[in-house]
């Protein structure tokens, strides 16, 4: 029996074949050569430019942008990568709109930034698709570092070790690398398998060995990897989903969003991954947003995004927003889930809403749904790890932890923000101050 | 609107806007498409001798590109007119009497002796046209066979042909002035001394527009090989400029009549040309960019121009800005400004500071929240951060009162005019007088 978006439950083939790879196409389809250059154009070429500080990894943005401007754009993108190894993946998941493009002169000008995340991937795939490594390992230092995660913290260290000439092993408790770039984003982000053809790209350069299915703690500890390793870098991520604080939250259908988006992921068939007719998100970061319109592709008939507080408190950037809204996503804010109610699944679920100050108006709302995604942020989980700081691992100056020889970034650490750009940037300083104390 | 009539040695055309000589006006389609829409005259493109020249048959243009492949210079490799000379004439013939509002002035280039000139002058007078243009401009292929810019860099064959052609017709003659020269002046002067009722400048300048990495050849490429071509377009406008204003600001030649021509792209372009003493102007490279419908923005744009300005005839601009244009040493070196950056405005990029610091004279500051100042004490009011900021208006040269101090040198502004000729630094200074 067919479906269609009318049909109760939770329930895969919602629409035609056809629209699935539509729905799921590349959000910001890449620009030509001659897109390229009138964007590289409108680059003022500032001194001492407000997009660089604004951006974590500190690419010379104007520097690569006039490298694309002037017919080299492997130039470019050599610029880029030297900052952040994952700059193909930042070009396309970054916050651009809270980053370089929001500190773009031509953003107070006009309004209108230089289009710096999408050259930044003009330049980056050129590059890649030729297949291309622009760096080279130094002479073999004979230290040996672990790295915990193969995520963006996790892979940035391990590549700016293994050029410093560390010999690397990876440990990742998932059968594929990339951590969120793999598992976290949504598809229409990054399409054609880009986060794997990133992390081959990423190990050409060589002396990174890559250790599947070895879960920290489970299959590796911290305290067997100091021994056999001269440094461990933790970047490890947060790998448990913060609870629901409302009655009934137990029922079925009541799922994690960061699941539902590592199976849309990882799905060989879109067709095949089932979605509920009237489905709510509970949250207001990127994960509720990708969350929620992938929900929407998916031909859900109903998709409400609701969340505690107003717009303007949302982790999710105004594109975010605006992306979910023009998709066809209701958002509702300022309410707090009260209760979900239904016989086992699912069937209703009921708000407070609040005040600014969270406290409830004695008003409530009650949206039918078949499927309910948390997505109110994730937690740090494991035993024996490094001192923490509130509920994530504590860090002095680059990454060092509270435990001799054990470096730590990404998500995991605190501080920061949970971006690919800042966990990058984060592996890759934690790598230049294991360097330092290694050949010391 | 404004009256756009136009009267230049003696031949009438509703606008001062003509179609210089060049592949616009190579035969009749084009040029009846031009007059439809609205083109004030015409040179038709060089007629030569039979048998006709022949182009080449790979790429004739080169070009130079701005953002978004905006074409600011263009050069070429064509040739005169590659068509049979009786063609031609039957042509400018038609044309001529189905659009007789309409100046008709036909380019010519023979060898350089008077029977050619003999024989091609009557030929033309025969088709009604309106003038002659002696094409003593064109920097490529004919000047190697000893025409075109060949006898244009030669004030006395400049004079000799001029002598001869005015002998042998009634039509008005403008002589086509090569810029690939040093002085502009001196073959002006021969053309004046020659009898000519005009010049027009500029023809093209030699030039290479690039050169093929891949092939190391110069473009446009032939099979392998570039040779130079003329270049033409916006780029060449403050060249041409300069050379009008030469002409016209040089009392001897102040009465002969210029034709404007150089990289005229927009109604204000033309006005500009005029202003510096063109009595109209020649447009190629526009018409080449964008096709004949440019006019009509000439012609509007020049005349709302003309009416704000009260102008009631385009003689009025004709000439304007000549006085003003004088030797850098008569400049008033009491003249004082600053620099003066509009925060309001101000986008924060940094150009100016970046220019002014590494560069010119560290006369702006940067604060750490990105505002930009100009230090008065160190500004020269050279103008170089005005000319590379990105937000027009945004950083001005405000004069200085006289009477107050210029922090830069501590002496107070001087309210007369004072300038090199009498600077105690001149070793060459006359007291003033």
């Amino acid at each position: 029996m067919s479906s269609d978006a009318f049909t109760p439950g939770i329930v895969p083939g919602r629409m035609a074949a056809e629209a699935y790879a539509e729905h799921f196409s590349d959000l910001h389809p890449r620009l030509d050569d001659h897109e390229a250059l009138v964007a590289a154009d409108r680059c003022y070429f500032c001194h001492d430019a407000p997009c660089i500080t604004a951006c974590p990894t500190d690419i010379d943005i104007p520097l690569f942008i006039r490298q694309i401007a002037t017919g080299t754009p492997d130039a470019a993108a050599k610029t880029i990568l030297s900052q952040n190894i994952m700059g193909g993946m930042c070009a396309r998941v970054c916050p651009t709109e809270q980053l370089c493009e929001e500190a773009c002169v031509r953003e107070m000008a006009e309004g209108k930034p230089v289009l710096i995340g999408q050259l930044q991937r003009y330049a980056t795939d050129h590059l890649q698709e030729q297949g291309l490594h622009p760096f080279e390992r130094a002479a073999p230092t004979g230290k040996s570092a672990a790295v915990v995660g193969a995520g963006p913290a996790g892979l940035s260290c391990a590549h700016r070790l293994a050029m410093l000439g560390h010999e690397v092993v990876v440990y990742d408790a998932r059968p594929k690398a990339g951590g969120l770039n793999e598992y976290g984003i949504a598809t229409y982000k990054t399409v054609d398998g880009y986060a794997q053809a990133e992390v081959d790209w990423l190990l050409k350069i060589g002396g990174i060995s890559m250790e599947y299915g070895k879960a920290l703690g489970v299959d590796v500890t911290l305290q067997s990897l100091r021994e056999t390793h001269d440094a461990v870098f933790l970047g490890i991520g947060l790998g448990g989903v913060n609870a629901l604080g409302a009655e009934g939250a137990d029922k079925d259908g009541v799922l994690d969003a960061v699941d539902f988006i590592a199976d849309l992921r990882q799905a060989q068939d879109l067709a095949q991954v089932p979605v509920g007719r009237d489905v709510v998100v509970i949250g207001g970061g990127m994960t509720a947003v990708d969350a929620a319109v992938q929900a929407k592709l998916l031909g859900a008939l109903n998709v409400t995004l609701v969340y505690r507080r107003g717009r303007d408190r949302m982790n999710a950037s105004v594109f975010e927003q605006d992306l979910a809204a023009r998709k066809g996503v209701r958002i509702v804010t300022h309410a707090v889930p009260k209760a979900v109610i239904g016989n086992g699944a699912v069937r209703e679920i009921e708000f407070d809403y609040v005040d600014d100050a969270m406290q409830p108006t004695g008003q409530t709302l009650r949206l039918a749904a078949d499927q309910v995604f948390r997505a109110i942020g994730q937690t740090l989980v494991g035993d024996g790890l490094p001192e923490l700081d509130g509920r994530k691992i504590k860090i002095t100056g680059a990454g060092r932890t509270s435990v001799a020889g054990v470096w730590a970034g990404g998500d995991c650490a605190a501080g920061g923000d949970d971006l690919t750009v800042t966990a990058v940037a984060e592996g890759r300083d934690a790598a230049m101050d294991i360097h330092a104390t290694l050949t010391a | 609107m404004a009256d756009l009539t136009s009267e230049f040695v003696g031949i009438k055309s509703p606008n001062p806007f003509w179609l210089a000589s060049a592949p616009p006006t190579d035969k009749e389609y084009n040029v009846r498409r031009a007059f439809d829409a609205g083109w004030g005259g015409v040179v038709w493109k060089t007629l030569g001798l039979d048998p006709h020249i022949v182009n080449v048959n790979g790429p004739r243009y080169g070009a130079v590109w701005g953002a978004d492949r905006r074409l600011l210079g263009l050069n070429n490799i064509e040739l005169i007119t590659d068509r049979p000379l009786q063609t031609n004439l039957d042509e400018i013939k038609v044309v001529k009497r189905d659009y007789p509002d309409r100046a008709m002035i036909v380019s010519l280039m023979v060898p350089c002796e008077e029977e050619p000139w003999k024989f091609i002058l009557p030929l033309v007078e025969d088709t009604g046209a309106d003038g002659v243009e002696l094409n003593f401009g064109c920097p490529h292929g004919m000047s190697e066979r000893g025409m075109g810019s060949a006898v244009g860099q030669v004030p006395e064959y400049i004079e000799m042909v001029t002598r001869w052609v005015k002998a042998n017709t009634r039509m008005p003659v403008i002589v086509k002035l090569t810029p690939n020269i040093t002085d502009i002046r001196k073959p002006a002067e021969a053309a004046l001394k020659g009898g000519a009722d005009a010049v027009s400048l500029i023809n093209t300048i030699n030039s290479i527009t690039s050169v093929d990495l891949d092939l190391f050849a110069p473009e446009p490429t032939i099979d392998g090989k570039g040779a130079h071509g003329g270049y033409c377009g916006p780029a060449v406008k403050p060249i041409a400029l300069n050379m009008v204003a030469e002409i016209a600001r040089t009392p001897e030649l102040s009465k002969l009549p210029i034709s404007g021509i150089g990289g005229i792209t927009t109604w204000r372009d033309a006005a500009e040309f005029m202003a510096l003493g063109a009595g109209n102007v020649q447009v190629c490279t526009a018409a080449m960019t964008y096709g004949f419908k440019i006019v009509q923005e000439m012609m509007s744009g020049l005349s709302e121009y003309m009416d704000s300005k009260g102008l009631t005839s385009v003689d009025q601009i004709v000439g304007r800005a000549v006085p003003n244009v004088t030797d850098w040493q008569h400049l008033n070196l009491n003249y004082v400004a600053k620099a003066k950056i509009n925060q309001e405005l101000c986008i924060s990029c940094g150009r100016c500071f970046a220019a002014c610091e590494d560069t010119s004279h560290q006369a702006i500051a940067m604060s750490d929240d990105r505002t930009f100042t100009v230090i008065d004490e160190e500004c020269v009011a050279c103008n170089l951060c005005v000319n590379v900021c990105p937000v027009e208006e945004c950083i001005t040269m405000e004069a200085m009162t006289p009477g107050t101090v210029d922090p830069r040198t501590g002496k107070v502004v001087e309210a007369e005019y004072a300038n090199w000729t009498t600077h105690p630094n001149n070793p060459a200074a006359k007291a003033a007088e």
